[in-house]
């Protein structure tokens, strides 16, 4: 990536529909892979579609890197091919006409010479879709189809990628397939991404900046951690509630164990095969963080982090709340029942051991 | 087989041949507004398209030349531009066949270009292709199936096509007389030898083309 200031990204949204209105105003950053999250109908998809111009806000200022694609005040709409995005449906759709290599060429060709753009043998090796190139679609698997799809998207040098539930349409295993050339765009491509998701496992994964969306308004809206670390948010999140922590393999024990380091401490997980050095996401659920007092002693859970409670908020479960706490400048969430708070005296600015039951690797 | 035979024959494929390019023509854009359009007009449009399906050739025939005739719209157009009339001509069938042939080939084509739907098209958009562009590079090759039932079919109705050709062309050998005239001519004249050499070669035409159009158009190919 250039140490180049990157342009942010900016929409403002508002298109009425009989059943539902969108109504947002975002700010989003010039890199990295911003996810739009929601449940089904809180308007996404429907967002992504009016940046790309697919659909026409009556309202609407839309501008991607200093140029203003629309400015429904001054009269500028600029039509979806005139606007230097590339676009990732939820099925493949490649056109059945033309072989894998003519489909990826399709954006390329039309592209303004002015943009330096990437190169289809670049592409087609970072999707790994290098062999496949003259057949025709209808020979392709769903991922492989998903595949060049995005590639042809890159090709067409695009300021953005838009990406509509890429993985919506794949089974888990072609899913898994797919997931490490995501990851593997989100590491070596230099232009912003939207990823419109309802899978929250995938927005943990890939995603550096989330917009929380619910019935076409915007929830919340910030880094990933900021906002997956919020106790605040309506119940229709909080069932998800947790935190994505960025850590480093620091060492394999004897006993099968990896030991990995972050900002909060360490923790352990069963044995990997990465080797010492490699970034690794994790996530670490509400339900799945405990309190104690004192250092746990006699106990079989492992992981212990020291921290500090930063602020409390009852959940959308009877009974319970949800902790936020700072682990040497981490955010941790922790479900706990409210008995247990009370008998503990947990409160704002009292420092505990957070005793972590399970890690889920994210990549 | 006599000359009069051949004159017909060649005439008709002629005038089938000129119908079905001028019908490609005009019909590709009606059939793309029509399978693209939410107008309220839509269902009119399609209903006067679709009306030689229902009507007698006569009446079509009939108005057709009222208005190409000396004191008819068309007529006086043709007229005043020093090209004559149309009626007992050949061009004047062409422009009759034209309008008989139009749903043959309009629907087609319309089924056609809506069975692409509307994701391709965004699709060929968001890779920086104009509306233009994509109706060339996407929707026609899409419709390729489509482009062939209409040629095939509107093709193989100019040339079975008889009581237009009376009405509008009359029955002027080697100008107007095409194939299905000269067979009820013979009929007329009680040669029942030189109608059975035509009409059976009707037949296998007509059997071969419906043939070529099932075989070469099956359902459609699955897209990606």
């Amino acid at each position: 990536m250039s140490n180049a200031p990157h342009p942010t990204i900016a929409a403002r949204l508002r298109l009425a529909r009989p059943d539902f209105t969108l109504d947002v105003d975002l700010t989003l950053p010039g890199q990295g892979v911003t996810a739009l999250f929601g449940h089904s109908g809180s308007g996404k998809t429907t967002c992504l579609r009016a940046i790309a111009g697919l659909e026409r806000a009556s309202e609407a200022y839309v501008a991607v890197g200093g140029e203003v694609w629309q400015d429904e005040r001054r009269g500028v709409f600029l039509p979806p091919h005139r606007r230097a995005l590339g676009m990732v449906f939820q099925e493949a759709s490649l056109f059945p006409h033309l072989s894998v290599r003519a489909n990826m060429e399709f954006g390329q060709k039309r592209a303004s010479t002015a943009t330096i753009g990437f190169r289809l043998p670049d592409v087609a090796d970072m999707l790994g879709i290098g062999r496949l190139l003259d057949r025709q679609p209808a020979q392709l698997s769903g991922g492989e189809r998903q595949r060049v799809a995005i590639a042809r998207a890159l090709l067409a040098s695009p300021r953005i990628l838009l990406m509509d539930e890429p993985l919506a349409a794949l089974d888990l295993k072609r899913k898994l397939e797919i997931l490490p050339y995501l990851e593997r765009l989100h590491r070596e491509l230099s232009i912003p991404v939207i990823y419109v998701s309802h899978a929250p496992d995938e927005v943990a994964r890939l995603a550096d900046h989330l917009v929380l969306l619910d019935a076409g308004r915007v929830v919340a809206s910030g880094p990933l951690n900021d906002v997956l670390g919020r106790i605040d948010l309506p119940a229709a999140f909080a069932d998800d509630a947790g935190v994505v922590i960025e850590t480093m393999i620091a060492g394999h024990e004897p006993d099968q164990l990896t030991r990995l380091e972050f900002g909060g401490g360490t923790l352990f997980v069963s044995q990997l095969e990465e080797p010492v050095g490699t970034a690794l996401r994790c996530r670490i659920h509400a339900k799945d963080v405990s309190l104690a007092m004192a250092p746990p002693g006699q106990t079989t859970i492992l992981n212990c982090l020291e921290a500090t409670v930063v602020e409390m908020a009852p959940t959308d479960t009877p009974g319970h709340l949800l902790v936020r706490l700072d682990a040497c400048g981490e955010n941790l969430l922790a479900r706990i029942t409210r008995r247990s708070a009370d008998k503990l005296g947990i409160r704002p600015g009292q420092a505990v051991h957070a005793q972590v039951k399970s890690v889920a690797l994210l990549a | 087989m006599e000359t009069p035979d051949l004159d017909a024959i060649w005439l008709t494929l002629k005038l089938a041949t000129v119908v079905t390019i001028l019908l490609l023509i005009v019909g590709t854009p009606i059939a793309w507004w029509l399978a693209r359009t939410r107008s309220a007009y839509k269902g009119m449009v399609g209903a006067v398209v679709a009306l030689p399906l229902v009507l007698p050739p006569t009446v079509l025939g009939f108005y057709l030349l009222v208005a190409m005739g000396p004191n008819g719209p068309v007529g006086q157009l043709t007229q005043t531009l020093g090209l004559g009339l149309l009626p007992f001509t050949f061009p004047g069938l062409v422009i009759a066949s034209v309008f008989y042939s139009l749903p043959f080939v309009v629907q087609p084509i319309q089924n056609a270009f809506e069975a692409i739907g509307e994701r391709p098209l965004e699709v060929a958009a968001t890779l920086r292709a104009s509306p233009w562009d994509t109706f060339w590079s996407v929707a026609v090759p899409l419709a390729r199936p489509g482009f062939l039932s209409g040629a095939i079919l509107g093709f193989a109705h100019t040339v079975g096509e008889f009581g237009i050709v009376l009405m509008i062309g009359g029955n002027i050998p080697g100008k107007t007389r095409v194939v299905s005239v000269q067979i009820y001519d013979h009929v007329e004249a009680l040669e029942y030898a030189q109608a059975h050499w035509l009409a059976g070669g009707m037949v296998i035409f007509s059997f071969l083309v419906l043939l070529a159009l099932y075989t070469f158009n099956p359902a459609r190919r699955q897209t990606a």
